[in-house]
């Protein structure tokens, strides 16, 4: 099996080579490149499959292959553009109006309407149905009946919703929000078929969408087996007969199986293999920016780091760590050290600025020691920077960082770290405001907005504002960018805010986060999207 | 006889009660998992409220416990967080490592004995001192060396195996993980073959055994063998509920969804309702296969009567 495969990549390269044309040549339908099925790892995803309630990469993946919303990301530049929405036409910024394109169809036959739209998002918001994404419709007018802070929700559907027509609704948001119909390309607001509602089991074992892939079979915790759906409507067909996606415990089981040919496409190379990858793969491994930036956030509740004039402190901590050199010998240049607080993926129309913070995000250990004197010395003397130490190897970069805190402050105990047991008392001390130091911090885009890497994070109140981080300032920056109807306008505003931002210094950016994979000679054509998950429709197999 | 198993049974509720609300405590020390739920991000106070509440995690620990305990008696092992019943994981995790555990302890039996036996009888010549040395390197090399060694040589360098064992993990494909896990044991299987082996071969029976001119395999199958057995069937069977639950760091290694799977992925996401079943259910396979043994030794040994 394996020896025919190898001598057919061989034969193919050949021919490739000679004649500069694509192997197989199978065309859409069965046999040649077009017909054959690749494998790529995958994780367990961690809650039920449905699309407001998958909030990380690996369920992330599946709904990518499986659903197509009204808009979808450019898996090259990150821009929003139409799928499945015709129009999206509003006059005020805050009531939109959306019709949805004719002729497609959920892969059932059902045919996808606006009522598809309403019903799912109505279901993603209901408070009842506990769906970890319901915060994503909380801009929508009639959430807080919907979803209220505490007790029973006192109605079951969002009032900004109307459905207006068999392909056109109304979207009421709550405040302008000039870019929300950017937003709509995230995986919560994609369509629902009917069968969805009516026999949800049956549904969850087996998920139907409108996406160039349907689910042949699914084996929870195991594997799945996905094939191109050769009826589907959209204009980004899949260019191969399908994926197996298997489940790996240990990235280093998926990378050894690659290894040895048994699988195709791992998309998570271990932090161990980092040092051969190059050598093992060549140029069959990718390591390309992903909308992820890692920061140390403060706890402005507490008396120590809330109190006035420790934005010096801040900044000179900033200007203590070595970026460079920790990205290159911890992470070998998997991240790249941050200028700015937002991602690369955004290009710069999209808000991305390097070298926004300035002489803050450099490594200046002079002025670092002299900023931290001036602000009053580190509160208590030392600084105890806060990780989870069960997953994600933080210890190594926390204790690089404080290496590099304690060198330029000439201070051994100027600095250490403060690993927590498991992620979730982690998370736990973080959400009760018990933090007493820095800690770590990590933001994944969840559209490629500069808008995703401000407002949620520190707005006053943002659903993921950690730190409690408020002012008044970045407030009114935000609220006007959001108002702006002129996308650039708008761009310039949230930088605007992104300088208050800096100039507070409210949280360090530390570095970009790239998305890296490997793969096997039997694929070309393989990209990372900057949500760091494979491309999987482009893949050509052979 | 009759007594004394239900004595023994009757011991095991006691042992029983007190390791599941020992594992109970254990994981909801480790803190609040609906925290973890939401990545890196909050999750909204509403939802976590709800979802708390559909857990049962906003109820006391004792009240947790005795719910808890009511619905396992009632065959309910609760909701994993993925929403999948904790008895669909156990049924597709156990028989793999049930498999899994059956080839490892085959692989004991067969050639953890033969070994034995063949260097019990031939003390202080050099297959003795080689299989000594043998045994001395596989016990002191840790398992998770032992098994990325072989999946690499075998998997990557040779390709005579696959590196992962796929979901379906058949008897075939486990024969390299199965013989990973036996390794350690196996080599104490041989060492306690052998002690006792050239122990009992000075014995009288033994003597007589031969002096009677009966020949040397009945000699040694009948009379030395089953005399012999006795602490190697009292490993082996303690060595059924280790290999079981010790299975984590090999099914890893080779990518086997067996129960070492499911309870590392219960403990990482702090999910109380599978890592207390799933321990429950091996508590309960190391109790039975202890007593097994223990009646084992009534039919190996006759001199050994239980009332």
């Amino acid at each position: 099996m394996r020896g025919a495969t190898h001598a057919k990549w061989v034969a193919c390269a050949t021919a490739a080579a000679l004649a500069a044309t694509a192997c197989g040549g199978g065309g859409d339908g069965g046999g040649g490149a077009g017909g054959e099925v690749l494998s790529s790892s995958w994780g367990d995803p961690q809650n039920p499959l449905e699309p407001a309630n998958t909030n990380e990469v690996q369920g992330g993946k599946v709904l990518d292959m499986v659903f197509r919303g009204l808009k979808r990301y450019d898996p090259e530049t990150g821009a929003a553009e139409d799928m499945l929405a015709e129009k999206i036409e509003t006059t005020d910024q805050q009531n939109f109006t959306i019709t949805v394109k004719d002729g497609w169809t959920f892969s059932n036959g059902e045919k996808v309407t606006a009522k598809s739209f309403v019903d799912a998002w109505n279901y993603g918001a209901a408070l009842k149905n506990n769906q970890r994404n319901a915060y994503f419709f909380s801009y929508i007018q009639g959430y807080d009946k919907v979803h209220p802070e505490k007790g029973e929700q006192s109605a079951d559907t969002l009032s900004g919703l109307k459905v207006t027509g068999e392909r056109t609704f109304t979207v009421a948001l709550a405040q302008k929000w000039s870019t929300f119909p950017d937003t709509l390309g995230y995986n919560a607001y994609v369509p629902l078929p009917r069968a969805f509602f009516d026999d949800h089991d049956a549904w969850l074992a087996k998920p139907v969408g409108n996406g160039p892939y349907t689910v042949q079979s699914y084996t929870r915790g195991s594997q799945m087996s996905l094939r191109k759906w050769e009826e589907y409507p959209g204009p980004d067909k899949a260019q191969n007969g399908g994926v197996d996606l298997k489940v790996y415990t240990d990235n280093n089981t998926a990378y050894t199986d690659l290894m040895a040919g048994n699988l195709d496409l791992v998309d998570d190379v271990p932090a161990a293999q980092l040092r051969n990858v190059r050598s093992d793969l060549g140029d069959r491994y990718l390591n390309t920016p992903a909308g992820i930036i890692q920061t140390l956030a403060f706890p402005y509740y507490d008396k120590n780091w809330g109190k006035e004039g420790m934005d010096k402190v801040r900044k000179g901590l900033s200007m203590a760590i070595d970026r460079e050199q920790i990205t290159e010998t911890i992470f070998q240049k998997t991240r790249t050290p941050a200028t700015d607080w937002t991602s690369p993926v955004l290009g710069a129309d999209g808000g991305y600025k390097a070298g926004l913070c300035g002489d803050a995000c450099e490594y200046r250990p002079d002025e670092a020691k002299k900023l931290i004197q001036e602000g009053g010395g580190l509160p208590g003397g030392q600084v105890r920077i806060a990780y989870n130490a069960d997953t994600g190897s933080h210890k190594d970069w926390v204790d690089a960082v404080c290496n590099s805190v304690n060198n330029a402050l000439d201070n051994d105990r100027a600095c250490v770290g403060n690993p927590v047991g498991t992620f979730a008392d982690f998370r736990k001390q973080i959400t009760e405001n018990k933090m007493t130091g820095p800690f770590r911090a990590g933001w994944q885009m969840d559209y490629p907005l500069i808008q995703n890497f401000l407002q949620p994070l520190y707005y006053t109140n943002g659903s993921s504002n950690d730190g409690k981080w408020s002012n008044a300032e970045f407030d009114k920056l935000v609220d006007e960018a959001n108002a702006e109807d002129d996308t650039a306008a708008a761009v310039e505003r949230f930088q605007q805010a992104e300088e208050v931002v800096r100039d507070n210094m409210a949280a360090i950016p530390l570095w970009y986060q790239n998305g890296s994979a490997g793969y096997s000679e039997r694929l070309s054509d393989v990209r990372l999207n900057p949500f760091s998950v494979p491309v999987y429709d482009q893949i050509k197999v052979g | 006889m009759g007594r004394y198993v239900l004595r023994r049974l009757l011991q095991m509720i006691p042992v029983f009660v007190g390791a599941t609300l020992l594992i109970f405590l254990m994981v909801n020390v480790m803190g609040d998992p609906i925290a973890g739920l939401c990545g890196d991000r909050r999750c909204d106070p509403a939802t976590a409220a709800q979802l708390r509440a559909e857990f049962g995690l906003d109820k006391p620990v004792w009240q947790q416990y005795l719910t808890y305990m009511g619905n396992v008696f009632t065959g309910d092992f609760g909701t994993a967080f993925n929403g999948q019943p904790v008895t669909e994981l156990m049924g597709s995790a156990f028989p793999v490592t049930i498999r899994l555990t059956i080839v490892a302890i085959l692989f004991e039996i067969v050639i953890g004995i033969t070994l034995g036996v063949v260097t019990g009888l031939r003390r202080g010549r050099p297959v003795d001192t080689t299989v000594l040395l043998v045994t001395l390197v596989v016990i002191s090399v840790p398992t998770f060396v032992t098994g990325l060694l072989l999946q690499l040589l075998l998997g990557v360098e040779w390709g005579w195996i696959k590196p992962s064992v796929s979901p379906e993990a058949g008897f075939g494909e486990l024969i390299v993980p199965g013989l990973v896990l036996a390794s350690v044991s196996l080599a104490y299987v041989t060492r306690l073959t052998r002690t006792s082996i050239a122990e009992n071969k000075r014995s009288d029976y033994v003597r007589t055994a031969i002096a009677k001119g009966l020949p040397r395999h009945r000699v040694v199958t009948r009379h030395l063998l089953r005399n012999s057995l006795i602490p190697v069937v009292t490993f082996i069977g303690t060595d059924v509920g280790a290999l079981m639950g010790g299975a984590i760091v090999t099914e890893r290694i080779f990518n086997i969804h067996g129960v070492g799977y499911q309870l590392y992925q219960g403990i990482l996401r702090q999910n109380t309702q599978t890592v207390v079943g799933f321990v429950t259910v091996l508590v309960l396979v190391f109790l039975v296969a202890n007593l097994l043994v223990d009646l084992l030794y009534a039919v190996l040994d006759p001199r050994i009567r239980y009332a």
